[in-house]
């Protein structure tokens, strides 16, 4: 039984080991191809109105940077993502919506700049695989639960003629049962 | 059931799998969605002659290549030779998009500097440039603040589009031509929308 029990943990283990190595699959990314442009310490500007700058503050934080991908232009300080936040802070003061801003940077750069992939085809794995994983781990184990208590059940079970040793035993143990029981014992060990 | 003791191998086969394609990806290449969509419209001051305009319409009914380049970017150069290559073999125009010259510079302060300033330093500083190196554009244009950059989707320099003869966006290449980019991507790409427009 412990064996049994024990033996869960590798495969949680290999499961674990596939989805960081699926994680490290993402970021891990060959030589850069591109040039991109020095960055240079620009000051930011901000928009006079706190309002609206509290707006472009939470869009460009939904906005990945092209340049270092794994940070959104709000955090990026490479001159693009300055460009980009300045562009935000243009449009949205010019009275555009969120979302036409959001739709011109996808038009130019693609979903890519999202960092919430939209929801279509192509992003279905994407959205349903964490919790696809989680149900089919979750349907695993109820599986492997229900056949240990099936098999642990077979195992502990006592045939009748064992009912009947162990009663005798308990009850002190008939002379005529003594050499069986001493020959099953050596038997055991 | 006697090969279960293979499961883990296999799992692992699978993983080994998966990761060696992912590296043969280039996750800096970030495809354009303006592929097949009309170039978006522009008209700069050209770097041999500030005072005059070129746009987008300019090209009209003519296959040709807008190159993004600044005499800041270090992959232009590796990729220069192969332009002026293309430039005397007649294949095919190329515009040059000049991004952000001066305010791309790591190098320089262009803060609080006045357009007019801005604009001349950038034209000296293109002209030198290709007179150093060679120019294998048709022209050149500015794009002082990068503008023109961001409605193409640039994000890197150097960058190239094959426009065709409607307007239309047919190919973008990111990073620096080589020359087999050129012959075995490029140059086909070209006669096929010759051929289809």
């Amino acid at each position: 039984m412990p064996a049994d029990r024990i033996s869960l943990h590798p495969r949680a283990l290999r499961v674990l080991a596939r989805v960081g190595a699926l994680a490290a699959m993402l970021w891990l990314a060959p030589a850069q191809a591109v040039d991109a442009p020095p960055a240079g310490e620009i000051a930011p500007t901000v928009a006079a109105d706190p309002r609206l700058e509290a707006d472009v503050q939470e869009l460009a934080h939904k906005l990945r940077c092209l340049v270092c991908q794994n940070q959104s232009i709000a955090e990026s300080n490479a001159p693009l993502a300055l460009d980009l936040r300045n562009q935000v802070r243009e449009q949205l003061a010019a009275g555009r919506s969120k979302q036409d801003v959001i739709d011109y940077l996808v038009a130019r750069y693609g979903d890519f700049v999202l960092y919430e992939p939209p929801l279509k085809g192509i992003t279905l794995l994407l959205w349903g695989g964490p919790s696809a994983l989680l149900l089919a781990g979750i349907g695993w184990l109820a599986y492997r639960v229900r056949r240990r208590a099936v098999e642990s059940a077979a195992l502990t079970a006592l045939s009748e003629a064992e009912h009947a040793r162990a009663q005798a035993l308990l009850a002190g143990g008939a002379p005529g049962d003594a050499p069986q029981s001493s020959a099953n014992r050596e038997s055991r060990s | 059931m006697k090969a279960k003791f293979l499961v883990p191998l296999f799992l692992f086969l699978g993983l080994a799998g998966f990761l060696a394609f992912g590296l043969t990806l280039n996750p800096r290449e970030v495809p354009s969605p303006l592929i097949d969509k009309p170039a978006p419209a522009f008209s700069l001051a050209r770097v041999d002659d500030p005072a005059q305009q070129f746009s987008l319409a300019d090209m009209r009914g003519k296959v040709w290549l807008l190159n993004v380049w600044a005499s800041w970017c270090v992959a232009c150069r590796q990729e220069h030779p192969v332009l002026v290559d293309l430039a005397r073999r007649n294949l095919v125009p190329v515009v040059g998009l000049n991004y952000k010259e001066v305010r791309g510079d790591g190098q320089l302060d262009a803060r609080g500097m006045a357009l007019d300033a801005e604009t001349g330093l950038a034209v000296e500083r293109a002209r030198r440039w290709l007179g150093e190196h060679g120019n294998p554009y048709t022209l050149s244009v500015l794009d002082i603040d990068g503008r023109v950059g961001i409605d193409f989707g640039v994000y890197g320099v150097p960058e190239t589009f094959l426009i065709d003869g409607n307007g239309k966006i047919r190919y973008k290449h990111i990073g620096p031509i080589t020359p087999e980019n050129l012959q075995q991507v490029i140059l086909p790409k070209v006669e096929e929308v010759r051929r289809a427009g």
